[in-house]
């Protein structure tokens, strides 16, 4: 692999069962993640979007190995952890750290925000004698925006913006160098959302950070994104740069997806062209045949009910749609 | 904020606690305050009882309450009012002894089954479902018949009798627990099992613990006195509150009510004052709820 990426994925399968009965016989399984490929370049931010069910988030947990995986592999910084056992992951879960959607849930009521943001040093081992550890927590309160004096509170006195501020003083606290934001703006109010967004592009600057961005928020994602890719039912149908991938959407699907945001001028959003998208997401226990996008495709042709698309490097995008073989 | 730092910083002590518990929570208050005379009382019985626990006076047989003898006399003159005092000392020894067996028993299967849930959860909980059916009272009076009565014998049975049922209440709600986004957080930050066990799930299912024990407090206290009323408890003339509802407590409860009606009183009201505590404990405990 080369050097520059530190994180790559490489035909990842994730299948959840499907049982029935008392003794949970598997009578089938959902493809959640049915062969995702992609890399990450050190200090940059990769963006997964799609709809909610697509595979995103579960591709996320895979790669943090919270997940078990069918088939693939995972190579971060080097090294195949693919097969690591979680005793051997422990020393490489101090370089991949995680933001979670919700910040009301992902801090642990009955702890104070300063023992939150030092339980990673305390889990490995690294918090060294008192005056070091307390000092580390309000660095890291600092540096997220925090005042001190914060610490000895408990998450429920903050609002929502402050607790993802929590969550992310927690991430940084063993210097990771990729964090998995798993949507850590989408709970958040939209004036909130620019906030914590900025924060983490700041920090990325500041610490050399390198960020696997999940979302479904467009905006969010073209603001904080280097490179997109849009998932749909488990597959990443295209990917590319952010501005290629904004300015020349080329998948129907990406193109659906970037119509269906809403224009704030609403002279702009009456001329607004017709539902590019048809119908609804088909059941993942049976996907369609050929490209899975064919059923809600407005451009469907008949070899796209045959054979799925190959990926394919079309311009500076990866793409898999027949519409451009 | 910044009214919250202008207020002095709140104190920590058990008295100071109690005291805040009294004026946000009156009942508990009272109750936990009824708990902690009868624990004292239960303490310093030998202390406290005017009259020996079976101390006769053949010329005061069956006499009503009067101010030599608070709660009057038996049938055989002992004074009712020490025998209740020696009565709380066994049932604090049994109720704390029995209720904390049963609560770690309740902790250690409930936690494990609802964490790691499974082939343990199903081998454990099959089990726990299997003990269920059976009646308490009657697996109470088998295994007593068994291996005999005796203080000793009462806890253990009593400890893995309701720490085994209680086992389920704790799965519940480690299972909650377990699916919150905090616990998965300590994992991927590569906490050890422990580690999210000690200071993720327990601290978050202490609010059910709490409740659970004083509970079960309660209740072991009435399991003593109902198999002390069955002649299966604690082997005479040791007083307990059971023994004396059955013994003189029945046979001359027309004669003198007094008799029924001390023991009886005594165990209602430490019971209710039990529970009640337990309930305000839960809610100030909680940091949610502190500062309201």
């Amino acid at each position: 692999m080369s050097a520059s990426n530190i994180l790559e994925v490489r035909d990842l399968q994730v299948h959840f069962p499907i049982t029935e009965g008392l003794l949970k016989r598997q009578v089938g399984s959902i493809a959640a993640v049915d062969g995702v490929s992609f890399h990450i370049k050190r200090g940059e931010t990769f963006s997964l979007v799609g709809e909610s069910g697509c595979g995103k988030s579960t591709t996320a947990l895979s790669v943090l190995k919270m997940q078990p995986i069918l088939a693939g592999q995972i190579v971060f910084d080097g090294q195949d952890i693919t097969d690591h056992s979680a005793a051997q992951m422990r020393a490489v879960r101090r370089k991949m750290q995680m933001v979670y959607q919700d910040p009301f849930g992902s801090l642990n009521p009955r702890m104070k925000v300063g023992a939150i943001i030092g339980e990673p040093l305390r889990v490995h081992g690294m918090a060294g004698d008192k005056a070091q550890y307390h000092g580390r927590i309000k660095e890291l309160m600092k540096t997220v925006g925090l005042l001190e004096d914060m610490a000895e509170r408990y998450p429920h006195e903050f609002s929502g913006g402050q607790r993802q501020r929590i969550c992310i003083a927690r991430a940084l606290a063993l210097d990771p160098e990729l964090i998995v934001c798993d949507e850590p703006v989408s709970a958040l109010d939209v004036s909130i959302q620019a906030q914590v967004g900025n924060l983490l592009m700041d920090l990325q600057d500041r610490l050399g950070l390198t960020y696997l961005f999940i979302a479904h928020d467009l905006s969010v994602v073209r603001h904080i994104s280097n490179r997109v890719a849009v998932m749909y039912l488990g597959r990443i149908v295209e990917e590319a740069d952010r501005d290629t991938l904004f300015s020349s959407p080329k998948h129907p699907y990406t193109k659906a997806l970037l119509a269906a945001v809403p224009e704030a001028d609403p002279e702009l959003e009456a001329q607004r062209s017709e539902q590019l998208i048809i119908g609804e997401i088909p059941s993942l226990r049976s996907p369609p045949t050929g490209c899975t996008f064919h059923t809600r495709c407005a451009d469907a042709m008949p070899v796209c009910q045959r054979h799925a698309p190959e990926r394919k490097i079309n311009g500076e995008t990866l793409l898999s749609c027949h519409l451009y073989s | 904020m910044s009214e919250v730092s202008l207020q002095a910083p709140p104190s920590n002590s058990p008295l100071a606690f109690h005291r805040k518990m009294l004026r946000h929570k009156p009942l508990g208050g009272i109750g936990g305050l009824v708990f902690a005379i009868f624990l004292f009382c239960g303490v310093f019985a030998d202390v406290l009882a005017p009259y020996g626990m079976n101390e006769t006076n053949m010329q005061k047989v069956l006499e009503a309450p009067s101010l030599d003898h608070w709660m009057g006399t038996d049938h055989i003159g002992r004074d009712v009012f020490s025998r209740i005092l020696y009565g709380a000392q066994l049932s604090v020894i049994i109720g704390f002894l029995a209720a904390g067996l049963a609560t770690v028993i309740s902790i250690i299967l409930g936690v494990l089954t609802g964490y790691f849930g499974g082939k343990i959860d199903m081998l454990i909980q099959r089990f726990v479902d299997a003990w269920m059916t059976f009646p308490d009272l009657v697996l109470l009076i088998v295994v007593v018949s068994i291996i005999g009565p005796g203080v000793t014998q009462i806890i253990i049975i009593l400890g893995c009798l309701y720490g085994i049922a209680g086992s389920r209440i704790i799965r519940g709600s480690t299972i909650a627990v377990r699916e919150n986004m905090y616990t998965h957080a300590a994992q991927s930050m590569g906490a050890r099992t422990l580690h999210v066990l000690w200071f993720h799930v327990l601290p978050n299912v202490m609010p059910v613990v709490i409740v659970l024990f004083t509970t079960r407090v309660g209740a072991v206290i009435l399991a003593e006195a109902g198999l002390s009323f069955l002649g299966l408890g604690i082997p005479p003339p040791v007083p307990t509150w059971g023994s004396m509802l059955s013994g003189g407590g029945r046979t001359y409860m027309y004669v003198g009510p007094w008799l029924a009606l001390a023991p009886g009183l005594a165990l209602t009201i430490v019971v209710y004052s039990i529970n009640v505590y337990g309930d305000a404990l839960r809610d100030m405990l909680d940091p949610r709820m502190r500062g309201r």
